[in-house]
């Protein structure tokens, strides 16, 4: 196998990825696998998002559930751009 | 792909039938307050091994119940050969006695009052010694991989844990479970977010009633009364964000990836309570905090734990080995003396979670057959009494 993934997508539905690799800069042209069916795509990042941290795969809204393993796993309370990063400053619970 | 069907391990096949992959002589406390002479007694008896804790004294009711079944538990634990039982009093030092015995290994019990310290570990060091001599000629023999109880609980997780090391146990429970094995997952509050599967992943529905049971008890009787924002910061921890994940829900969903694909459960039970329904998997109530649930699941007689982690959680546990498994490549740059199974491949994608699986069954053979988990070679012996609440 050749290249490396840097973003990894659990289900087809989900709206962000999951960075892989170490030291991810701002503009890189990302190679993004689903692991449900191996299929890839091409997306830009943002900003520098460390390894584990999501990044979005679409705009995201105020108010926008956020699916991974294509479940629910919160909402936002800010937004993101396409390549932008999802983290607790903008992706909350419903629950409490 | 590995062939699971007639892996045998040498291990130590116990009086009561069940099969033992260490062979400890422990120097048991009923109480915190009997530590001292526990620890003199295993300073004393080279190859011996106290198990000091911070309880057992002025409990009652279930809470009292659940600090009995958890030191019995432990004494009857199949990793363990022999053991002493040093209690401030008699009659809460039979019980635990009595109930280590009924498994038929050797057990004797010992009381401070009216002897004093000294005394105590006189006494307590001459049957310890002879226990040693005893269990150390004690033979391993070829036993199937079936025989042994595997349980599992993630921790320090993040958002590679859901994709690599979690899967990998999955994967590993699809392939034994069907082979004979006894498993165990737990970590009620961790399942918050994904309790809609988790009830469904139930062999019949009383066992998934069992469980929304337990899992609602806990919301409504420890987390509402209690709760800030985000289980007051505890779910997901400090560093489960660290490591990138956000929500509850998103930790519940990929620790939920550690019980497989196909693999169901049979019954929920208590806290440090025996599996009584013959070989497959089962939920545990136990807390999602690393020691307190192994302790819990040792307690409940299983003698291999393995431990998805992403972060990198370095907890042991005194009488069971804990094999650590992680697939995040920063983890295994920065503290990989922690690690036993290296799955950073399936982030890569060179190995598959197939793959990944049977590299977790192939060490937990090694494990078995007697090879030092990194837990056990870092000295990681923690054993945390779970307390339901506060003593009269």
């Amino acid at each position: 196998m050749g290249e490396k993934p840097h973003l990894l997508v659990h289900d087809k539905a989900d709206n962000v990825g999951v960075v892989v690799v170490e030291e991810l800069t701002a503009g890189t042209n990302m190679l993004c696998v689903v692991t449900e069916d191996d299929s890839d795509f091409r997306l830009t990042v943002k900003a520098d998002i460390p390894i584990g941290h999501k990044v979005a795969l679409k705009d995201l809204a105020v108010g926008d559930t956020i699916l991974k393993y294509g479940e629910d796993i919160g909402k936002m309370i800010g937004p993101a751009e396409t390549g932008g990063h999802v983290h607790t400053q903008n992706l909350k619970t419903k629950r409490w | 792909m590995l062939d699971a069907t007639n892996m045998t391990v040498n291990a130590w096949r116990r009086e009561n039938g069940r099969v033992g992959v260490r062979n400890h002589v422990l120097i048991l406390p009923v109480d915190d307050i009997s530590n001292a002479a526990c620890e003199a007694v295993a300073n004393n008896v080279k190859g011996t091994m106290a198990i000091p804790h911070a309880y057992g004294r002025l409990q009652f009711g279930e809470d009292l119940d659940l600090h009995f079944r958890t030191i019995i538990g432990t004494g009857a634990n199949p990793n363990v050969a022999a053991v002493i039982v040093i209690g401030i009093e008699p009659e809460w030092t039979k019980v635990i006695v009595d109930g280590i015995a009924k498994t038929g290994k050797p057990v004797e019990g010992f009381s401070i009052e009216q002897k004093g310290d000294f005394e105590t570990i006189r006494q307590a060091s001459w049957k310890a010694k002879e226990f040693l001599h005893w269990s150390t000629e004690l033979q391993k023999e070829v036993c199937p991989m079936s025989d042994l109880w595997v349980s599992t609980k993630c921790g320090e997780s993040d958002t590679t844990t859901g994709l690599s090391s979690c899967p990998t146990v999955g994967n590993m429970y699809d392939k034994l479970l069907p082979e004979g094995i006894y498993g165990c997952f737990g970590e009620t509050s961790e399942i918050t977010g994904a309790e809609h599967i988790c009830v469904k992943r139930a062999t019949t529905p009383e066992a998934g009633e069992k469980f929304m049971k337990i899992f609602q008890a806990y919301q409504d009787e420890v987390i509402e009364p209690f709760k800030t924002s985000d289980l007051s910061d505890s779910q997901p921890t400090k560093g489960n964000i660290l490591g990138g994940l956000s929500t509850i829900e998103e930790k519940a969903l990929g620790n939920l990836e550690k019980i497989g694909r196909s693999s169901t459960y049979i019954d929920a039970i208590g806290p440090a309570e025996s599996p009584d329904k013959g070989p497959g998997l089962y939920f545990m109530d136990t807390s999602s905090a690393a020691a307190e649930c192994v302790t819990l699941m040792a307690a409940g007689g299983y003698v291999i734990h393995t431990f998805p982690t992403g972060q990198g959680n370095v907890v042991g546990n005194p009488i069971v080995p804990v094999i650590k498994i992680s697939g995040n490549p920063r983890t295994l740059r920065t503290m990989s003396e922690h690690i036993d199974v290296d799955v950073t491949g399936v982030l890569s994608r060179t190995m598959t979670i197939s793959d990944a699986g049977d590299a977790l069954i192939e060490m937990i053979r090694r494990t078995a057959n007697g090879r030092a988990t990194a837990a056990e070679a870092l000295g990681h012996r923690e054993f945390s009494m779970t307390k339901l609440y506060r003593s009269a």
